[in-house]
């Protein structure tokens, strides 16, 4: 056992068991050392694309772009054999995901590991073409991926007739420009081919027509990066990575932030609790404050309460709460941190972030800002919160061209669902001094806020 | 074909739409917007919901959007539904978050599709209490307006500028609530086609800029059921008209020709009808002016000048009617009658007649060339000559998406699903032109040569397809192109030819004839479309009259009376031949234009424009459509002398004591039976005793006020509107309106509207199948159906060495009428000289540079284009510009430096 290794024996943590943050990533000659390239060895020397796509889905690994939809599953749909033709293999690695920032760790700190895991996956699938669809802002994860690359192609990894034999793969490093929506696989796509990034309709699948037509799976870089472990490994090890905790199989990357003392993000079987994430490897909340509320992972998912906390953070279990797990980063939010302004913030980012392509999520997502602001500014009027309400149902899903408003709209309906009261206390009609009140309220404008304080001062007076 | 269940209700419908074209061709309303018939569904704008149910006995269901689901069989649906009513309505007041509600000044009131579908979800209180996003707006030319902050980002500007019509200077830019639809920086929209974004466009972001200049609201224009005069193509027009003036032109939808498009010529090139100059009463000359004359002393004169004892000639006009063509025919004998198109037009139009009627291919309509999945361009630049027909030459390229995404079982309405997979493979369109075309961009192959190099292109494809037709010698690049260009028509399934008199050459028509005729043999579902000189050429080559040449010749200077219709003669022939065979000659020039022609005559007689008079024109397929008249010009102005040409004629031979018709239908029953070959020209559109529950069809829209007072200002007394003995329809609003009844003529639609409909959408109450036939049957008759056989033509001797001229026609300028309009010619360029660049080199001549041109008796001064694309040997002039005389295709220049 080498060194790296040596800090996961029994092999727990199959993603992060080579990441030592301090010394920085593997080169090609230390990742080689410590046993990498063998699973791609494997799969192309042993293995047919059909005996590894059988055990992904026999791991019933779930994608962990934050839809959980299983992997095995959506590689069988792509078109297999002589006559498919050209296809792709393209690595989700936006991560736009305001709160996360999990596939950034692998990224930068195991290139190697992505770059094997691309071309074990693009032989699995019969890919002669892999892209990287990277946040622009990874500047760092940018580097190294291409310096891994070059380093994977001159060692005969990638390429033409890969390790000898028939197959070739070419694999790219693409930065995107820094748009949350190019997250959306099929934004993806279209922003990849030089388009807008306007998600395309579905079906047809990227899985039968995605690049530039072509049969296409698009992975998130964390699902991706679990493949080659699972071709060495086996599907029974992967499931046991749990330690029982899920019925899901494998670790999770999970992380937190938000007021949390020690944020951060690791790797830990997957259903372990949200009480863990917070309590033991983020140190508990900061200033010893007590945690108002949580999201489960990214801002596009619906927060969840202190009661949830010891919940198993899997896909199921936390569907079931009434939320998604998302990214499985979670966010905790402070018992003196305002609701009103946490969800007006996360607003203010999807309304930015729409493509501007259907009606409710680009006109309703900057509507539902203005009326948070309003309510953020106790000068909100009673039908704001109806409309805040009317809004999270018809920019639900199904109503909209994608999942991205539906998203926005997750934060949003649980905070109304669990903290209205602090709505309320946005509205002007609540802030109207009562009598024998000071009049506390400049009146120095004709907002909603100004015209009930009159209003109320008129009653007061009469 | 699909049972689908609406609220309880089972129909029948076809189960390859998808669920809003099907329920909107049931006639059930579901308001939408990004979904268009011509351009089918990208479900962005979310407004088409409905509730759809997995069974019978499902009661929750699901929203979906209508246009994105597909009308299979057993489909449950409600449009009734709670859920999706208050969503459909919570989408309009979602667009209307950012609309700046400035109706009442905006020039799409009235026929706004947003503010129908805004009535018909029944949002009707606004509920968004902050600021709006505005925009800054674009100058983008003289046609189109443009207003952003009336945008709903409905995306179907850019689909329909960009997919549709191949434009490239109009997109979307920005993202989320923040999207701007124009010119990265502002400037003349490129597009030959860009008017149709007024129409296309649901709200006032896009309005016609001429409208807007004389603006009137629908409901206050009057219109008729017109054929647009720009070319042959024969676009169904909706003219609208006020106090005596068109105010704009919208497209007629006709599924077979135009559909939902115009052209920007034939949509703005409207102005000859407004200009003031016009002859509107009748001129005598008196020495070296006119005087101003009633109609009846101008109907004396004429008939003074007929009876004068000297030989009687009347040359005819291919922009004139088949009636008044006829009436002059018959009042001058069939002897004295020339048709008044060049020679060279004439015969390379009678070529075009005897390909399409006596050969074995069908002429093309606009519909068939949009289905083509292969097509040979062979020396025709449409986009100048038929400009209708280069926008459907894309979509016979773009049909390859249809094809691909059928391929992976997607339905062809999934717009950009079609286009995500066909990516950028196109149907293959070979072009063969003297000069690069702005098609050549979806070309999968391109040819530049001169008329000699084209037809031997044409007859090696030919001969390539068919050993029987004429072997041709060419060399080894050539045989290889007409090799792969056989190969590629042989494969397709409806495979097009497109040719026409634009390069000015027999010998190209004859090899593009041929090349349709050995695919013919092949496959039955080859089609062929010529384009020709001008909107009637085809009816007036049916007359088979001698041409203008032969009419000079036989004046030669003698005496002679020569009734002129409509026609510059002076676009036609050389000022010297003209004024050489006209010297000893008496002109009466009928007209409504001011011309060259009329003011050399004795006797100018006020004609009707388009929009003031009836007429049947011929176009390019052989289709006889009526254009009616869209108001009465005397019902302002009871002085104003201007009538139909054919009724001046009938009033001189009245006043010669001849037998006259007095009605439009006595003059087409005379014309069938004095000229065979227009026997069905009756069927266009119905008689004027047509009638629907017994009344007319009302020319305008209804007003709540009854009567119009469009002539208050003149006298309070309104008269009766004019009463038309020619047409089943009514002046003003009196009489049937709208939709009423299901068996309504195509030929009898004046303008698009239907209750709650005010928009060009009304269309879809008149189809049989939204964006389909008309109910009634698409209106036009076809004259001739094409013959079994026709022998190849033989092949023709190689034409003359030298610097011979090319005509260049022009989208704008070239077309007489549409040139005299003041936005066009902001569009028209100016005259230049077109010169090879060897040519021009040996010469020493530079790009730019001022050259010397001379032909016949011509000596012109022009700036130089120096261009790579022209053949050696080819010098080519901008037909019918200002400044450029009228061109003899392939006759001698010579060209030299300087002015
Ligand atoms: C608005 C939006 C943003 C998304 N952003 C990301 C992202 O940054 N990274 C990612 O992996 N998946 C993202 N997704 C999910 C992807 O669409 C897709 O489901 C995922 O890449 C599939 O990979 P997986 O199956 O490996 O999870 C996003 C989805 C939506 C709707
Ligand atoms: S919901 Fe609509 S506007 Fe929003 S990102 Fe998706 S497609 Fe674009
Ligand atoms: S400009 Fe008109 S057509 Fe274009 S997106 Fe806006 S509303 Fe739609
Ligand atoms: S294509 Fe010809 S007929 Fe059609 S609108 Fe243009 S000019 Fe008129
Ligand atoms: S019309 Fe269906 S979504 Fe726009």
């Amino acid at each position: 056992m080498s060194l790296r290794s040596a800090t996961d024996p029994n092999y727990q943590k199959p993603l992060t068991r080579l990441i030592d943050v301090a010394a920085g990533p593997l080169g090609l000659a230390g990742y080689e050392a410590e046993g990498g390239y063998r699973a791609l060895k494997t799969a192309v020397k042993e293995l047919q694309p059909q005996d590894i796509q059988a055990r992904v889905k026999d791991a019933n690994l779930r994608g962990r772009g934050g839809a959980g939809f299983p992997t095995g599953i959506k590689w069988s749909l792509i078109p297999m054999g002589p006559d498919a033709g050209a296809k792709y293999l393209v690595c989700n690695a936006d991560e736009m995901e305001p709160g996360t920032f999990k596939d950034r760790l692998l990224m930068e700190q195991a290139p190697h590991q992505l770059v094997e895991a691309m071309a074990t996956a693009a032989y699995a699938i019969g890919a002669q073409t892999g892209y990287i669809f990277l946040r622009g802002e990874y500047v760092v994860a940018a580097e190294r991926l291409n310096r891994a690359i070059d380093e994977a192609k001159a060692a005969g990894y990638l390429g033409k007739n890969i390790l000898g034999g028939a197959w070739s793969f070419e694999l790219y490093v693409h930065t995107g420009a820094g748009r949350y929506i190019c997250g959306e696989e099929t934004a993806l796509i279209n922003s990849l081919e030089g388009r807008r990034a306007n998600p395309r309709a579905k079906p047809p699948f990227p899985q039968i027509a995605g690049l530039w037509g072509r049969p296409t799976i698009v992975n998130n870089v964390e699902t991706l990066c679990n493949i080659p472990h699972i071709v060495l490994n086996g599907a029974d090890w992967f499931k046991g990575l749990n330690q029982g905790k899920s019925k899901d199989g494998g670790t999770k990357l999970y992380g937190c932030s938000g007021r949390a003392n020690k944020p951060g993000v690791w790797e830990l079987p997957i259903g372990t609790s949200a009480r863990e994430l917070l309590e033991v490897h983020a140190g508990g909340m900061r200033g010893g404050k007590k945690l108002k509320a949580w999201l489960p992972g990214g801002a596009s998912t619906d927060f969840l309460l202190p009661e949830h906390l010891d919940l198993a953070m899997d896909f199921d279990t936390i569907a079931k709460a009434g939320s998604r797990m998302g990214t499985g980063l979670i966010t905790v939010v402070a018992e003196d941190q305002s609701m009103v302004s946490a969800v007006r913030n996360l607003e203010e980012f999807f309304a930015r972030e729409s493509c501007g392509w259907c009606t409710p999520c680009r006109d309703g997502l900057p509507w539902s800002v203005k009326l948070l602001r309003a309510i953020e500014r106790g000068e909100g009027v009673p039908e704001d919160i109806d409309h805040l309400a009317k809004l999270t149902r018809w920019l639900g899903p199904g109503k909209t061209f994608c999942a991205h408003a539906p998203g926005a709209m997750e934060p949003l309906q649980s905070a109304l669902k669990y903290f209205r009261a602090e709505f309320e206390a946005g509205l002007a009609v609540n802030h109207i001094p009562k009598e024998g009140d000071a009049c506390i309220l400049p009146d120095h404008g004709e907002g909603p806020k100004a015209a009930y304080a009159k209003e109320r001062m008129k009653w007061v007076n009469a | 074909m699909a049972k689908i269940h609406v609220d309880g209700n089972t129909y029948e419908v076809n189960g390859a739409d998808n669920l809003l074209q099907a329920c909107l061709s049931l006639g059930l309303d579901i308001p939408y917007f990004c979904w268009h018939p011509a351009l089918d569904s990208v479900g962005a704008c979310r407004q088409c919901a409905v509730k759809q149910y997995k069974d019978a006995d499902d009661k929750n269901g699901r929203l979906v959007m209508s246009c994105m689901t597909p009308a299979s069989d057993n489909t449950y649906i409600s449009i009734a539904d709670d859920e999706a009513k208050e969503f459909r309505e919570t989408i309009v007041s979602l667009l209307m978050t950012n609309h700046p509600h400035d109706c009442p000044v905006c020039e799409e009131g009235g026929h706004c599709h947003l503010q129908d579908m805004t009535v018909m979800t029944g949002h009707h209180s606004r509920d968004y209490r902050f600021t709006k996003r505005t925009h800054q707006n674009q100058y983008l030319g003289p046609f189109i307006g443009h207003e952003m902050n009336r945008c709903i980002s409905c995306y179907r500007c850019v689909r329909y500028y960009r997919d549709y019509a191949g434009g490239k200077d109009l997109g979307v830019f920005g993202s989320a609530a923040n999207v701007y639809f124009g010119r990265e920086t502002e400037g003349v929209l490129e597009s030959e086609f860009s008017g149709n974004l007024t129409e296309v466009c649901p709200t006032g972001v896009f309005t016609d800029k001429t409208h807007s200049e004389r603006y009137t609201r629908k409901w206050d224009m009057q219109f008729a059921p017109a054929i647009c005069t720009g070319c042959a193509v024969g676009c169904n027009i909706s003219p609208g008209e006020r106090y005596g003036e068109v105010r704009r032109i919208e497209n007629r939808y006709h599924s077979e020709l135009n559909g939902y498009f115009l052209c920007d010529r034939g949509r703005f090139g409207y102005g000859h009808a407004n200009l003031k100059n016009r002859p509107t009463h009748a001129l005598v000359r008196e020495g070296d002016s006119f005087v101003t004359k009633h109609r009846g002393e101008g109907v004396n004169l004429g008939a003074q000048l007929l009876k004068s004892g000297k030989t009687v000639i009347g040359i005819g006009s291919p922009r004139a009617s088949l009636e008044a063509n006829h009436a002059l025919r018959s009042l001058v004998g069939a002897g004295n009658f020339y048709s008044g198109a060049s020679a060279q037009d004439a015969s390379l139009t009678a070529l075009c007649l005897k390909v399409l009627r006596e050969g074995p291919v069908p002429a093309a309509t606009i519909k068939r060339i949009d289905q083509a999945d292969a097509v040979l361009v062979l020396g025709e630049d449409t986009l100048g000559t038929a400009a209708r027909v280069a926008l459907a030459l894309r979509q016979a390229a773009r049909g390859k998406l249809q094809t691909m995404s059928t391929e992976k079982k997607v339905p062809d309405w999934q717009a950009a699903s079609a286009a995500d997979i066909a990516q950028h493979e196109l149907n293959p369109l070979f072009i063969a032109t003297p000069m690069a075309t702005k098609l050549d961009e979806i070309a999968a192959a391109t040819l530049r040569a001169d008329a000699d190099g084209l037809a031997a292109l044409g007859n090696a494809v030919a001969h390539a397809l068919d050993a029987s037709a004429p072997a041709v010698s060419a060399d080894a690049d050539t045989a290889a192109l007409a090799q792969r260009i056989a190969d590629t028509l042989k494969a397709a399934k409806k495979p097009l030819i497109v040719s026409g008199t634009g390069c000015g050459s027999a010998a190209v028509i004859e090899a593009a004839a041929n090349v349709a005729y050995a695919l013919a043999k092949l496959n039955a579902e080859t089609a062929i479309s010529l384009a020709v000189p001008e909107a009637n050429s085809l009816g007036l080559a049916m007359f088979g009259a001698p041409d203008l040449d032969a009419a000079l010749a036989r004046l030669n200077g003698q005496e002679a009376v020569v009734l002129v219709l409509e026609n510059d003669l002076s676009r036609r022939a050389s000022a010297s031949a003209l004024d050489a065979a006209f010297a000893q000659s008496t002109v009466i020039a009928i007209d409504h234009q001011q011309t060259a022609t009329t003011a050399t005559a004795a006797l100018v007689l006020p004609a009707a424009s388009f929009a003031e008079g009836d007429g049947t024109w011929v176009n390019f397929e052989g289709r006889a459509q009526r254009s009616f008249q869209t108001y009465d010009p005397a019902y302002y102005d009871r002085h104003v002398a201007t009538q139909e040409s054919w009724r001046w004629i009938a009033q001189l031979r009245t006043a010669l004591g001849q037998p006259a018709w007095s009605k439009l239908d006595e003059v087409i029953a005379d014309a069938e039976a004095a000229i065979p070959a227009l026997k069905g020209i009756a069927q266009a559109a119905p008689n004027a005793e047509f009638r629907i529950d017994g009344a007319k069809l009302a020319r305008a829209p209804q007003r709540q006020s009854g009567r119009t007072a469009a002539r208050a200002n003149i006298f309070v007394h309104e008269p009766k509107a004019t009463q038309d003995p020619d047409s089943p329809l009514a002046f003003s609003m009196e009489g049937i309106n709208s939709t009423h009844a299901v068996e309504r003529p195509a030929a009898l639609i004046p303008f698009a509207w239907s209750p709650g409909w005010n928009s060009p959408s009304a269309w879809n109450k008149f189809q049989a199948e939204v964006g389909g036939a008309m109910k009634g049957g698409d209106s036009g008759v076809h004259l001739f159906r094409h013959n079994g056989a026709a022998p190849y033509f033989p092949l023709r001797a190689a034409g003359q060495d030298g610097l011979r001229l090319l005509p260049l026609h022009q989208h704008f300028g070239s077309e007489e009428l549409s040139a005299k309009a003041a936005p066009i010619q902001e569009r028209t360029a100016q005259a230049y000289v077109a010169i090879n660049v060897a040519d021009a080199q040996r010469l020493g001549i530079e790009h730019q540079s001022q050259t010397r041109v001379e032909f016949g008796d011509y000596s012109l001064s022009l700036p130089a284009k120096v261009r790579v694309d022209l053949p050696a040997g080819s010098v080519g002039l901008p037909a019918g510009l200002a400044g450029i005389p009228p061109l003899v295709a392939g006759a001698a220049v010579r060209l030299g430096k300087g002015g």
